[in-house]
């Protein structure tokens, strides 16, 4: 039953702003690419990204293209539109991103029955779009 | 090694209004309760609110994180006429236990005699558990809000689940705070809720952030408390027993930091409340351990952060919390550490932390309604929220 499955949270809703140091994520989704911020100097990820690789504080930034898989690390089921307050069945999850260790991120499951939803279980990347011709990186069962 | 400043100041004075459901507190304004509540800690001090010369606040020195309130305006409000000490600890309401350090620090250093430190609260203009939405997010949180991660209570589900995922942790144990919470309201005029809880009622609550449902969430009210800290020279001429400030600390990890931003951090601040440092210090400073403290005021904003608290303070190991529990543990009167005798944040109200240090206050005081036979030691702790977290230890006197 697709009534049972997670949605998206209205994507006309959903507002992002970026800076110099964040953008870079941001124009790689626009071509439905999953990256994350790489230290160029010792290679060790960070997510946000800011502007100081807190390792090493070298400023220079990576932009990788990563495999677009992630492991689930903590999720909540949520059942209500925190716009409109209506009935809407919505998964945020904290992820590992494949390919970028140490960086997590936060994002949601969608399509999922949030009871076979489990911690260590492996989802893909999909894309939405959201307000402003921005895309936003959500995930689905793998 | 002692901390130096042990029992050199004392809590003399607290004073509250009544404690109101969200939005019926108008038509008092926040500052005619901030202003109650600093009078009120005056009388019960015994000096005159002219003697106030110094403000330590924390959350910044806003009310409720939506209203500002300024020393100038309560100096005017009140007729306080110089102030030689006014400083607040950072970001929110993980400093409510922590403000009484600084207030000793004011002292300590000859900055101020008289310090007091107050929260208000009035939620109608906006509610804090669902500032959403509204506005668009800065660049860091465009990583976090469109996940829908809407509140402090969202992001603390997901760390109460990676709790229940690595330590088998379960709603069960959640429910015992909760029910053990309300028990200690049902005698108390001040608490908002004071029926008893069945824990068929907790597991029909609607779930807001599964694993969290409506009763895992602290109560939203409006009120204020305001309490007052000298030295313990002067103490001693006042008129209630002096409790002492036997321990305070502020700060907190890198790690824990992340906790209410992106989530980064390792399991073993994942699956806490970001108090381990503030207890190892806190033990490092008195010489004291969990078994001397004979009441435990831990914030309450969620059920699972005070599991994970009482884990944090090692009144039982990392990953024993619901085991813990369960066993009764917690309970006034027949368990091993009492828990928010005053019915918490729960039950009570939610003043941001305030009615944790009233309750230690009248509990060392020996003048609290569920009081604990020859309390001698209670720990009070800040909110599980963005750094700072804090924690302090009174001390009453035999
Ligand atoms: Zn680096």
């Amino acid at each position: 039953m697709s009534d049972n499955l997670s949605k998206m949270l209205p994507g006309d809703r959903i507002k992002i702003t970026t800076d110099t140091c964040t953008v870079g994520f941001w124009d790689k989704a626009k071509e439905h690419k999953l990256t994350a911020c790489q230290c160029a100097s010792c290679g060790r990820f960070r997510m946000p990204p800011r502007p100081f690789c807190p390792d090493c504080q070298s400023k220079e930034i990576n932009w990788p293209e990563l495999p677009g898989t992630a492991t689930v690390y903590s999720f909540a089921v949520c059942h209500k539109s925190p716009f409109s307050g209506e009935e809407l069945l919505y998964i945020p999850a904290v992820l590992d991103i494949d390919g970028a260790p140490g960086a997590r991120l936060t994002s949601n499951l969608v399509g999922f029955d949030p009871d076979q939803v489990e911690i260590g279980m492996k989802v893909k990347v999909d894309w939405y779009s959201i307000t402003e011709d921005w895309v936003l990186p959500v995930f689905v069962p793998a | 090694m002692t901390w130096e400043h042990q029992d050199k100041t004392a809590i003399v004075g607290v004073g509250a209004t009544p404690y109101y459901p969200r939005g019926t507190s108008e038509p008092r304004t926040i500052y005619e309760m901030a202003g109650d509540a600093i009078l009120g800690a005056c009388e019960d001090a015994g000096i005159n609110v002219k003697q106030i010369d110094g403000f330590a606040y924390y959350s910044g020195a806003t009310a409720g994180y939506t209203d500002k309130m300024d020393t100038a305006d309560f100096m005017e409000l009140l007729g306080i006429p110089e102030v030689t000490f006014t400083a607040s600890l950072t970001s929110g309401g993980g400093g409510s236990a922590g403000a009484a350090g600084l207030a000793t620090a004011a002292i300590v250093s000859g900055q101020a005699t008289y310090v007091v430190t107050v929260m208000a609260l009035q939620q109608s203009k906006s509610r804090l558990g669902t500032v959403f939405g509204q506005i668009a997010p800065d660049p860091i949180n465009s990583f976090l809000q469109p996940s829908g991660l809407v509140g402090p209570g969202h992001l603390m589900s997901v760390l109460a689940r990676r709790h229940m995922h690595l330590y088998g942790t379960s709603r069960d144990a959640f429910a015992e705070i909760v029910m053990a919470t309300r028990e200690n309201a049902v005698n108390r005029p001040t608490a908002v809720r004071r029926n008893p809880l069945t824990k068929e009622e907790y597991f029909n609550a609607p779930m807001i952030a599964d694993p969290l449902c409506r009763l895992d969430f602290c109560l939203e009210t409006d009120g204020a408390v305001a309490f007052i800290t000298t030295s313990s020279e002067r103490a001693k001429d006042l008129k209630q027993k002096p409790v002492y400030i036997h321990g305070c600390a502020h700060g907190g990890t890198r790690d824990w930091g992340r906790a209410f931003a992106w989530m980064g951090m390792p399991d073993e601040a994942f699956a806490s409340a970001g108090n381990k440092p503030i207890a190892n210090r806190l033990w490092n400073d008195t010489g004291l351990s969990p078994k001397d403290i004979d009441v435990a005021l831990l914030y309450d904003h969620f059920s699972p952060m005070v599991l994970m608290q009482l884990e944090d303070y090692g009144f039982c190991e990392r990953g024993e919390g619901d085991a813990f529990v369960k066993s009764g543990a917690i309970r006034y009167g027949t368990g091993s550490i009492p828990v928010n005798t005053h019915g918490g944040q729960l039950s009570e109200a939610y003043i941001i932390g305030m009615t944790h240090v009233r309750e230690g206050v009248e509990q060392l005081r020996g003048t609290a309604v569920n009081q604990v036979d020859d309390a001698e030691f209670a720990l009070v702790t800040g909110g599980p929220a963005s750094l700072p977290v804090s924690g302090l230890i009174l001390r009453g006197d035999k």
